[in-house]
């Protein structure tokens, strides 16, 4: 153990493996050295974990009415955390809203960055007219109200999962864009870019297999600080009525139907909302250490 | 009794891999001389500057056997007596006025706020005393550089009127960290000759830091030679032609002389044992 | 200055188009809204004519821009009101929300981003740290919805939801004059005191949650900003000087931290502005945001787009305005 440790840690190393394995271990090990960043780690872990058993960790059926268990308080047999207004275990339902949750960040976290790397890469590449038609419109969008134009998108689309996902996706892929772009800009000009043109690629194969791979580890940065505000967004779109409908249980939609109980049966509304935020914090704090270590330039 | 005594000063920084020292066991004294610290970036001259001032910004620290100030021991002294030895008689120029004059104040107002917080001079009084420092570094135009916003002065001036900042409570002890190494070659001349003069008129002592030996030969009356946080050599400006150290002789012919040899410069040699 | 102008017509003209777009492909018949189920074919093609829906694409367009310029949003099917009128309306009740909530992120985030930077790894700092992310990771509603059981149903600290108890609702319409629309102001003005202190319970609650969110992103910057200015030549010049370090820190780091500063409390305020679709939702507050909400789903396209139109146009002229500041704060941008 101390023997890998100590040609993980070589200054020296012998090999670019060594090189690079090395590396990762320090990065790993500042991370470590961050105790926040660890609890972030480990909701998270908690979080995908939960979602992938969650037919063994649920003691319910998430969506099955009871209702002469209605309105339970928490600690009540049975119901750990309470029932809600048709009877339905509200852990249970946390932990297949777990689900949701996830499902609607990787969703957003597929499609925005990978739309904004397109619109950033081209722009920074072509330059001229392109990049001034593509950096303007990304100017406009950056400039929206993003919660406000979701809720018009959703309003035309229609209210659902797909559709807030759409939306967020809409709003989401501008600071992508500027990232990738400014990535772009530092390489375009490299001679190595020079090299594979001579050597006859395309734009498109330049684009994809040589400046892209160049920008993806800015954005990646960028996924994982705006993971809370995904979900975040998500749950108010599901506590407006306009993301997952009942009888899904998402948590911010649990948060709304709670709301009509608030101060009689506190817990209804309480639980899943302290779900929504353990779980941002989450990736919050992960982000934060994760950016610590892979962008030490950036403010903290 | 010497102006400034330094003995065993270490200046360390605690990193993730343990503690790295930048300066490691320097002695000197210092009289109302001029006195050059030269070495390659890197050597802790400029970490020397600022642990005489006690201004080492964390996460460094600072330990000395003795580092005392006119008689006075700096390592137990109180922030608060230290500050007002800053203010009063310690002052330091450092090496471009770009980033050392604060960008959104007005001039003025920077050259009159130890005059009137500290001396708690009148409006009137220390504008007339910044009026006539500023005549003193050869400011052609004082009123309108009062008004004038850092960005608005070209370096020569900015560094002029940083020297004029640092000599307005008239110290006994002035730091120049690399002065003039930001600043155009023609302008250098002038404000290493304000410099010069001032230093001379008011009988300051001086601690020259610099990396350019020449420059240092003429200005001061005494080199310390540092590499790797230690000092090298310890000898007079004019016997520096004369001097013994490998690693001084090596600094030395590094420079590139007119009417000298057109071959390739000697590269520098550091042999470890000087480091250890 | 020039540049910056064009670039916020742009927008502007970026969110008509944009609007514009989604009101077409909603899949609501704004005709059929209006005549209803058993209009004839007569009176609607009568009523679809009057909209200008028979008019090609880009002629609706141009008819669209030029309402939305002279501020012809159309009318509301909820409330039967030209568009615009309902804004005015409802508009001054989530600026005097937003504004309070940013006065309180102001004056609490940047003295805590201070201390947090004068004080790297302590526990000053971890505080500011930890109740920052706290506050980046909240939902504003649930927060909202807490706050209201606490304070509000339990402790009875505070008034509920509204900007006014129902009573006091009757006052306001009877013996103070509107003036700016704000019922602090409005009533202060009327010398209405005993509305004004009803008005002070009821908006403490919704104010200071909202701080909070403010004061969590301006004190992260702040601390931030702050680090990398007390880092700077500058701020050794001036303890070379002799300043004392609270001089230092607050006059001299603090007037160069002001310059970026600026944009974030823009930002901070304009996050407001938009939060406010489920702020008020959660607090009753008769703002710009319920109203929105409430359109959305009354399928009251007009005041849904006039609505999304007002807060843009309002994100725009935050842009200029703290352009505008930033240029008197830092002398380098001025020329």
């Amino acid at each position: 153990m101390s023997a890998t440790r100590a040609w993980l840690l070589d200054p020296s190393p012998a090999s670019r493996r060594q090189a690079r394995l090395g590396q990762l271990y320090r990065s790993w090990l500042r991370l470590a050295g961050n105790p926040l960043t660890l609890v972030g780690l480990g909701i998270v872990v908690l979080l995908v974990l939960m979602a992938a058993a969650a037919p063994l960790v649920a003691t319910h059926d998430p969506i099955a009415q009871a209702l002469a268990d209605r309105l339970q308080p928490p600690f009540s047999p049975g119901h750990w955390l309470g029932t809600d207004e048709f009877g339905r275990d509200i852990w249970s339902r946390l932990v297949y809203g777990a689900r949701i949750t996830l499902w609607i960040v990787l969703l957003v976290a597929v499609t925005a960055p990978v739309f904004g790397l397109v619109v950033g890469t081209v722009a920074g590449y072509y330059g001229g007219w392109v990049d001034r038609i593509l950096m303007r419109l990304t100017d406009i969008f950056l400039a929206f109200p993003r919660l406000i134009l979701a809720l018009a998108f959703v309003a035309v689309l229609g209210a659902g999962i797909g559709n807030a996902v759409l939306a967020i996706a809409i709003t989401a892929w501008p600071p992508y864009a500027r990232v990738a772009r400014a990535e772009t800009l530092t390489v375009r000009n490299s001679d190595y870019i020079a090299a594979v043109r001579l050597l006859g690629a395309g734009g498109g194969r330049i684009l994809l297999r040589h400046i892209a791979p160049m920008c993806i580890p800015s954005v990646v940065i960028r996924v994982t600080l705006d993971m809370a505000g995904i979900i975040l967004t998500a749950a108010g779109l599901g506590f407006l009525g306009l993301g997952a409908q009942p009888p899904l249980p998402e948590w911010g939609l649990m948060v709304a139907s709670g709301r009509k109980f608030l101060f009689d049966q506190w817990w209804v509304a309480t639980m899943p909302g302290l779900a929504i935020f353990i779980v941002s914090l989450g990736f919050n704090l992960l982000g934060d250490g994760l950016r610590d270590v892979l962008d030490p330039r950036s403010p903290s | 009794m010497s102006l400034l005594e330094v003995e065993d000063l270490r200046v360390g920084f605690r990193t993730e891999t343990g503690i790295v020292e930048a300066v490691r066991g320097l002695s000197f004294r210092l009289g109302r001389e001029r006195l050059a610290i030269v070495g390659e970036s890197g050597s802790g001259k400029s970490m020397t500057g600022r642990a005489i001032l006690r201004l080492v910004p964390r996460p460094g620290f600072v330990t000395a056997r003795r580092l005392a100030f006119d008689g006075i021991d700096l390592s137990t002294l109180s922030e608060r007596r230290m500050r007002a030895l800053r203010g009063r008689r310690m002052a330091m120029v450092m090496q471009d006025p770009k980033y050392s004059l604060n960008p959104v104040m007005r001039i003025g107002a920077q050259l009159t706020e130890g005059l009137r917080l500290r001396d708690r001079l009148g409006r009137a009084e220390a504008r007339r005393r910044a009026i006539a420092m500023l005549e003193a570094v050869q400011i052609r135009d004082p009123e309108r550089v009062l008004h004038a916003y850092p960005h608005e002065l070209s370096g020569g001036m900015g560094q002029r009127v940083m020297i004029a900042m640092m000599l307005i409570p008239d110290p006994d002890l002035l730091i120049a960290d690399e002065p003039t190494s930001a600043l155009d070659a023609t302008v250098q001349a002038e404000v290493l000759g304000i410099l010069d003069r001032l230093v001379r008129e008011r009988g300051l002592g001086l601690v020259f830091i610099s990396h350019d030996l020449q420059l240092v030969s003429r200005f001061c009356d005494r080199v310390l030679v540092m590499y790797r946080g230690r000092v090298m050599e310890e000898l007079a400006a004019a016997d520096l032609h004369a001097a013994r150290h490998p690693y001084t002789r090596g600094l030395l012919n590094c420079l590139p002389r007119i009417g000298g040899p057109r071959g390739a410069l000697p590269t520098l040699d550091r042999d470890a044992a000087w480091a250890g | 200055m020039a540049g910056f102008v064009v670039s916020l017509a742009t927008t502007l003209v970026g969110l008509l188009v944009v609007t514009f777009v989604i009101g077409r492909v909603m899949p609501i018949d704004p005709v059929l809204a209006i005549v209803g189920e058993r209009a004839t074919t007569a009176q609607y093609q009568a009523a679809r004519a009057a909209l200008g829906l028979d008019q090609p694409l880009w002629t609706q367009f141009a008819i669209y821009v030029k309402d939305a310029v002279t501020g012809d949003f159309g009318r509301s099917i909820l409330t039967g009101q030209p568009v615009v009128d309902d804004i005015r309306r409802v508009f001054p009740a989530t600026l005097e929300l937003a504004t309070i909530a940013t006065l309180i992120g102001v004056a609490l985030g940047i003295p805590a981003g201070v201390l947090a930077a004068t004080r790297p790894g302590r526990l000053a700092d971890q505080l500011v740290r930890i109740f920052g992310l706290v506050g980046y990771s909240m939902p504003v509603f649930w927060l909202g919805l807490m706050a209201l059981l606490v304070f509000y149903g339990k402790l009875q600290w505070v008034g509920g939801p509204g900007r006014l108890d129902t009573s006091y609702e009757f006052v306001l319409e009877l013996d103070v004059p509107r003036v700016t629309g704000s019922v602090l102001i409005d009533a202060t003005l009327a010398g209405a005191w005993d509305v004004l202190l009803n008005a002070l319970t009821h908006i403490v609650l919704p104010a200071t949650v909202l701080g909070y969110f403010s004061m969590a992103y301006i004190s992260r910057m702040t601390r931030s900003f702050m680090l990398e200015q007390l880092g700077q030549d500058y701020v050794t010049t001036a303890r070379v000087k002799g300043m004392p370090e609270r001089r230092v820190v607050w006059v001299h780091a603090l007037r160069n931290v002001a310059v970026p500063l600026i944009t974030v409390v823009a930002l901070s305020y304009a996050t407001l502005l938009e939060g406010s679709v489920l702020t008020e939702t959660v607090f009753a507050w008769p703002g710009l945001g319920l109203y929105i909400t409430n359109a959305l789903f009354a399928a009251d396209l007009a005041a849904v787009m006039g609505g999304t139109i007002a807060v843009g146009a309002t994100f725009i002229l935050l842009n200029l305005v703290s352009d505008v500041l930033y240029r008197l704060v830092d002398p380098r941008a001025r020329t």
